[in-house]
């Protein structure tokens, strides 16, 4: 076990743990955000770099700072190390900074966009990026791909997290899509017009952190927020058949796996769980799931909801006429 | 002239063969390495001599070499990154097409010191006909028993592959390096762990650019006190530096590393100058992805002492007013250069080459691209030219692998030498929208100094 201190909150976590999931172990206002890292994927992270952290001290061997901001997501702490993220400035305009070079060619189609509601991108613009843009060139455009009959991939949206690549390649039998050319020019994309057809393939519309990918059996049915996400499972054969049902009185409108409070994914769920069962009858619900994130769906949940300190505010009104 | 370590042979018609390169004493040092000496000595040797990494980062090769994970039981691996594809530099292409045999010899004892039995070159893969200038130089050596099984008899064996990148810039990054050779795409890894724990296939690997590890020889053949006696203060040896732009002759030139500037430029055995009887404006000492300096401070430091071809002299400064050595690609423009299109140029470079795997580097050189391809067709405001420098502001340090540096350093640098320019772009669109504007631009402002 070492000891390290986040945001001067000491905590005690395994060797080899990166500074990002001992701040989650923490849990609150410290935990750096994060759009490429998935710790269900192995080799995931890095990327973004909205992670990034400031060490003050090294190690207590080595009690120097580090010179650059590190990425949280791949730095394994070190015993005694002194790690500033909300307390630090420098974190904070950098992160900044990083939001800005992810919108810079995404194309805020939020008001159409599926993700809309639970957008990771759109949590973190709402609180780090900067209230103004001061981009007016173009953004990278990309002709809409057909990449298979149950997911939809619109390029523009993508900020290139690689996480769709690493569930392909660790959760698939065959990864058949990759990353096409480089730079600002570097695409999504299947290899010469090929079809994802894979039982796990509906993962990466899951770990997608924007509308890159979406479900096509649900584009355009409803905005996530106007639906109740439920508990439920199934008796299946491929996976554990725990998902969330997001629910519209009666009908279901989407399966998606379950996820925690760092949206991420607590199962992968097999396609046909995700894609095929859409009745009523085909599930058994648990309950209502309680979204823990900071997003717009938690919203309409009655304990984050402020009381009114006036029960009955009409007959008050009432009253005081009288 | 001066003193030639590297290129002594070089003018040796027939050096590539390698009977006449033997007959000429080459290969004495590998045979002394490999025969007399230890692993252990020959690390000694080049810890002694100083010799600092030659493919820009200036990192001492001992040093390097010690970190080496020797515990490990996997196999080693000895990688000589002839990836060079930095704009203005071409000394290792020099080195490969015209001493293939030194490279040779300095990986054979650079291998048995690090108890490599693999090795591989990572050419750049536009280097089309110097696959064949190494490949063939390796079959001789196979043939003469510098290479293959129980070399010399001493029971050590060494094959050396030549493997041609696919002409990505990224790949010039050791990690990146790595990657492409395993045959995926060239992304740099995110580190830790370093190459010389976790490199090649997971094994401890060593990456080396091509001329400091041709310097090898030469040092086992002087010892490395001699080697290091020669340069000044920590940068020691001899430097090959590929001088162009605007000068009498540009080409490459070996010097001894505390050779003054000025006299790089201006004397007759090195550059000759600078071309036309024009004058100096500004250098880029160190291939593209260096701070460029003006004209005032590329020859005095800002203290107002006398820069010299050092790693420690031409960084005096910091970033303020001073560069680095980097990889030795001297670029020299002359009082007509724009800096602003020459910037656009480099931006454009590093937008093209960016991996796009990290986002302040995949969004920044593009938004930096097109920022200064507004400023440079007069389509620019006044705001830009800040703009430019909080991008390149927040790019700098932000990246997983240096590229992300070296694009932001000349926009940064050339904003804070050269702002008249930037603001002339943003004010007299008229005058830039002709292309060869870098004289008309002299004309306007007074601030710059030439020599």
């Amino acid at each position: 076990m070492v000891k390290v201190t986040i945001d001067n909150i000491p905590i005690e976590v395994e060797e080899g743990t990166t500074i990002l999931n001992a701040a989650r172990k923490i849990g609150g206002k410290i935990v750096p955000p994060a759009m490429c890292y998935y710790s269900k994927l192995a080799g995931s992270g890095g990327k973004c770099r909205t992670c990034l952290v400031k060490v003050a001290k090294s190690s207590a061997k080595d009690p120097r700072p580090m010179p650059k901001l590190v990425a949280s997501c791949s730095t394994p702490v070190q015993d005694g190390m002194e790690v500033l993220n909300i307390t630090s400035p420098e974190v904070i305009e950098t992160r900044k900074a990083i939001v800005e070079f992810l919108l810079i060619n995404h194309p805020l189609d939020c008001p159409v966009c599926d993700q809309a509601g639970e957008c990771d991108l759109q949590d973190l613009s709402f609180s780090h990026g900067m209230a103004n843009t001061r981009t007016i060139e173009s953004r990278r455009e990309f002709p809409p791909t057909d990449i298979g009959p149950f997911i939809k991939l619109h390029m523009n949206r993508c900020i290139l997290c690689y996480r769709c690549i690493y569930v392909a390649n660790q959760i698939t039998d065959k990864r058949v899509h990759g990353i096409l050319f480089r730079g600002d020019s570097s695409e999504i994309s299947t290899y010469i017009e090929n079809v994802i057809d894979n039982d796990f393939s509906g993962n990466m519309i899951d770990v997608c952190p924007v509308g890159a990918l979406t479900d096509k059996t649900f584009r355009f049915k409803s905005r996530v927020w106007f639906l109740k996400p439920m508990d439920a499972h199934r008796q299946c054969t491929k996976c554990s058949g725990r998902v969330t049902a997001w629910m519209f009185g009666d009908e279901i409108y989407r399966i998606t796996g379950r996820k925690d409070q760092f949206g991420e994914m607590e199962e992968f769920i097999c396609n046909e769980c995700r894609f095929g069962k859409k009745e009523f009858s085909d599930w058994i619900i648990d309950g209502p799931r309680k979204i823990k994130r900071q997003s717009v769906i938690s919203a309409s949940y009655y304990e984050n909801m402020i009381k009114p300190s006036v029960i009955n505010p009409i007959g008050e009104i009432m009253e005081e006429t009288e | 002239m001066g003193r030639k370590i590297l290129l002594e042979k070089a003018g040796i018609p027939g050096i590539r063969e390698f009977s006449i390169y033997r007959h000429h004493g080459g290969y004495g040092s590998a045979e002394k390495a490999l025969i007399k000496m230890s692993p252990a000595e020959i690390l000694q040797e080049v810890t002694r001599s100083g010799l600092r990494g030659r493919g820009g980062a200036g990192f001492p090769t001992g040093l390097k070499w010690s970190f080496l994970d020797r515990k490990c039981t996997n196999p080693r691996f000895l990688i000589c990154n002839a990836d060079e594809s930095e704009p203005g530099t071409f000394k290792d292409r020099y080195l490969m097409e015209f001493l293939p045999h030194l490279v040779l010899e300095g990986l054979i004892i650079s291998s048995f010191a690090l108890g490599a039995n693999t090795c591989y070159i990572y050419v750049r893969g536009e280097f089309k006909t110097l696959i064949g200038i190494l490949q063939k130089a390796i079959n001789e050596a196979y043939q003469q028993n510098f290479l293959g099984k129980n070399i010399l008899g001493t029971g050590y064996s060494l094959d050396i592959f030549v493997h041609p990148g696919a002409g990505a810039y990224i790949c010039g990054e050791e990690t990146a390096l790595l990657e492409s050779l395993e045959g995926k795409r060239g992304n740099p890894r995110i580190k830790p762990p370093f190459p010389a724990y976790k490199g090649l296939y997971g094994c401890p690997t060593m990456v080396n650019n091509v001329e400091t590890l041709a310097a090898i020889g030469p040092i086992i053949e002087m010892g490395g006190e001699a080697y290091a006696s020669i340069g000044k203060g920590k940068s020691t040896g001899t430097k090959l530096i590929s001088a162009c732009g605007n000068i009498n002759k540009p080409g490459v030139y070996e010097i001894d590393l505390g050779l003054p500037v000025e006299d790089f430029i201006y004397s007759k055995e090195f550059c000759g100058g600078i071309k036309d009887g024009k004058r100096l404006k500004a250098v880029v000492p160190g291939g593209s992805s260096v701070p460029i300096l003006p004209a005032e401070l590329i020859l005095r430091t800002a203290g107002g002492q006398q820069r010299l071809m050092t790693y420690e002299s031409l960084a005096d400064g910091g970033f303020d007013s001073g560069s680095m050595l980097g990889s030795g690609g001297f670029i020299v423009y002359n009082e007509d250069a724009c800096i602003v299109r020459n910037t656009w140029n480099f931006t454009r470079f590093y937008q093209h080459e960016s991996c796009g795997q990290c986002s302040p580097c995949r969004e920044g050189t593009g938004w930096m691209e097109k920022v200064l391809n507004r400023l440079e067709h007069g389509l620019g405001k006044m705001s830009d030219i800040d703009l430019l420098a909080s991008i390149a502001g927040k790019i700098e340090g932000t990246t997983i692998c240096p590229l992300g540096d070296a694009a932001a350093w000349p926009v940064s640098s050339a904003i804070r030498h050269f702002r008249q320019e930037f603001e002339f772009h943003a004010e007299h669109p008229e005058i830039v929208r002709k292309i060869n504007h870098g004289a008309l631009v002299k004309n306007q402002e007074s601030n710059i100094q030439y020599r």
